[in-house]
């Protein structure tokens, strides 16, 4: 299906015409009775595997089917920080190969992502956070990827608004920066890769909830759903804070729990910080969005739940800690507050991995931070899809490892929720 | 917020508890236990949409730990029990397992 090409000509022509002549970005096609290949769950991480799967391998005979709508997850919810300063190989190649394909994806998808790489600070408030992040900057550096230490009076020029008192209860020692880090729209990534997969023929279907799974001999066959059944050669499954549900219908147990994880944002000011800044040992991170809000992020619930709110606590210590390091905030009104649910790993590290029943994959355990991976774990779950086999960035992030021991532990680098 | 009955004290603000997440776990024997097994034991969890047998730790309380049933999906508690009791039987419809 061609489609328009968005750019300023497009805009200009568009807006002569008083904005009535923009086209569809996707179709809203019924279901087909097969396919080639049904990813379970429209979120930013389906969609970008649909996409990579046509783009990459060829494969376009593809439909993704999302429960309610599009992005309506936690793609939609996160507050979309990006970054790839993870501890372990693992984890920093596949965080930077994400990290790569957000730096071309407005030109990749043609659809602004707004990605916008202001930086990303991490902050020490202990001798025990120096180390961390001192060695995990070491561990970043050889890996190649960008990461400076920064003292508190460099993070007081970057961000003016920071109190680096030493007479707080947990005054900024220094802290971390990763320059190429930043933040994009969260929306725009979920529908700038629909509206490519359309293109290349991809049936996305909303409104569509996967209710059983069907499996003969070891082997998917397709789906159950509440528009009714759907035949499929082969199946991948990234429902997110549903990972559990989904996979104890292919029969798996999984070593995810849900949990409501929590964010915000304030009434609009003016321009105030130009970066992001997050501090793991007082639980708080802020940015600030184009419309003004501050957007702060809290952390997660800590028992299991699956309704999309998270505890008034959480927010109060949150806040806490917020007034205390940017005091300028404190007489801000919060506008909206709002909860997702994450699938939290053991090891705070996902799974994207082949599964002992043949043709099902299952992609999940990003928890708090699985929008940074966005582009990353679509792009090496469509290659693990395609080829039956794992790629390289993703193989240590495996089932098995769970019955190995080979665990990923990236406590530190994902201890701040997000 | 949960408001939570802890059998020692009472109802109580749950910022005075922790959770300990799923109950009833058996812990395998170490010796012969395989390594399927063993992990199985270390890191995999029912993590139910509805009803969830799961641990509370009193923290800022009596400093005991008890069980409670309760919904994933409305937060209500069902029931509250000892450390040491098995799960009492619920009506999985009435804890919203969907
Ligand atoms: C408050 C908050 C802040 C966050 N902040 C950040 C951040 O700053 N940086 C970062 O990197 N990450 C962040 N995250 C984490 C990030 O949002 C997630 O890891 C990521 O969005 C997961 O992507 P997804 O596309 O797989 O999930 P989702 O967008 O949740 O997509 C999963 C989809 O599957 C669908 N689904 C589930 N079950 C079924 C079914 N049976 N049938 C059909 N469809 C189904 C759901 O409806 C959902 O749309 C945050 C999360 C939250 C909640
Ligand atoms: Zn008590």
């Amino acid at each position: 299906m061609a489609k328009m090409k968005y750019s300023i000509f497009s805009l200009l022509r568009q807006a002569r015409d008083y904005h009535r002549g923009w086209p569809k970005a996707w179709r809203s096609p019924e279901p087909k009775p097969s396919y080639d290949v049904i990813i379970i769950g429209g979120g930013g991480h389906g969609l970008a595997t649909a996409y990579y799967l046509a783009k990459e391998h060829g494969i376009t005979n593809v439909a993704v089917l999302e429960k309610g709508w599009l992005g309506g997850g936690n793609t939609g919810r996160n507050t979309t920080i990006v970054r790839s300063n993870y501890l372990w190989d693992e984890s920093a190649h596949l965080y930077e190969h994400s990290l790569k394909l957000f730096e071309g994806l407005s030109q990749d998808l043609n659809y602004n992502v707004m990605f916008s790489q202001r930086g990303v600070i991490n902050l020490a408030h202990n001798e025990h956070d120096l180390k961390e992040l001192s060695r995990r900057g070491h561990a970043c550096r050889l890996n190649g990827i960008d990461y400076e230490m920064i003292s508190a009076e460099q993070i007081k020029q970057i961000a003016p608004i920071i109190n680096i008192s030493k007479n707080i209860r947990y005054p900024v020692l220094g802290g971390s920066i990763q320059r190429r880090a930043g933040n994009a729209r969260h929306d725009a990534v979920a529908w700038g890769y629909a509206r490519r997969a359309d293109e290349f023929g991809i049936d996305i279907i909303q409104n569509c909830e996967v209710t059983g799974i069907d499996i003969e001999n070891g082997r998917v066959t397709g789906v159950q759903t509440t528009r009714g059944p759907i035949k499929a050669r082969k199946i991948g499954a990234v429902p997110a804070g549903h990972a559990t549900v989904v996979g104890n219908m292919a029969g798996l147990t999984l070593p995810v729990e849900s949990h409501p994880l929590q964010a915000m944002v304030s009434e609009p000011i003016k321009p105030v910080l130009d970066t992001v800044i997050m501090s793991n040992t007082v639980h708080v991170y802020i940015s600030q969005s184009d419309k003004g809000e501050l957007v702060l992020g809290a952390g997660i619930d800590g028992f299991n739940s699956y309704a999309q709110r998270g505890s008034l606590d959480v927010i109060e210590h949150q806040l806490e800690a917020l007034c205390d390091l940017y005091p300028i905030v404190k007489r801000l009104r919060i506008m909206r507050t709002w909860g997702g649910i994450v699938d939290t790993c053991p090891d705070a590290s996902p799974i994207v991995s082949k599964t002992p029943v043949e043709g099902f994959y299952m992609n999940c355990g990003w928890g708090t931070g699985g929008f940074k991976a966005t582009p990353g774990s679509g792009w090496v779950f469509a290659h693990t899809i395609a080829q039956d086999r794992p790629h390289r960035l993703n193989e240590a992030f495996d089932l098995k490892r769970f019955e190995t021991g080979f665990l990923i532990d990236e406590h530190g680098a994902a201890a701040v929720a997000h | 917020m949960l408001l939570i009955e802890c059998p020692h004290c009472g109802p109580r603000e749950q910022t005075e508890f922790t959770c300990g997440g799923e109950g009833h776990i058996v812990r395998p024997d170490p010796a012969t236990a395989t390594d399927a097994e063993w992990g199985h034991y270390l890191f995999m969890r029912k993590n139910p949409k509805g009803l969830h047998y799961e641990r509370w730790f009193h923290a800022h309380g009596c400093r005991q730990w008890f069980h409670a049933a309760r919904s994933t999906v409305t937060h209500e508690i069902f029931a509250i029990y000892g450390i040491d009791e098995p799960p009492p039987a619920i009506d999985a419809n009435k804890a919203g397992s969907r």
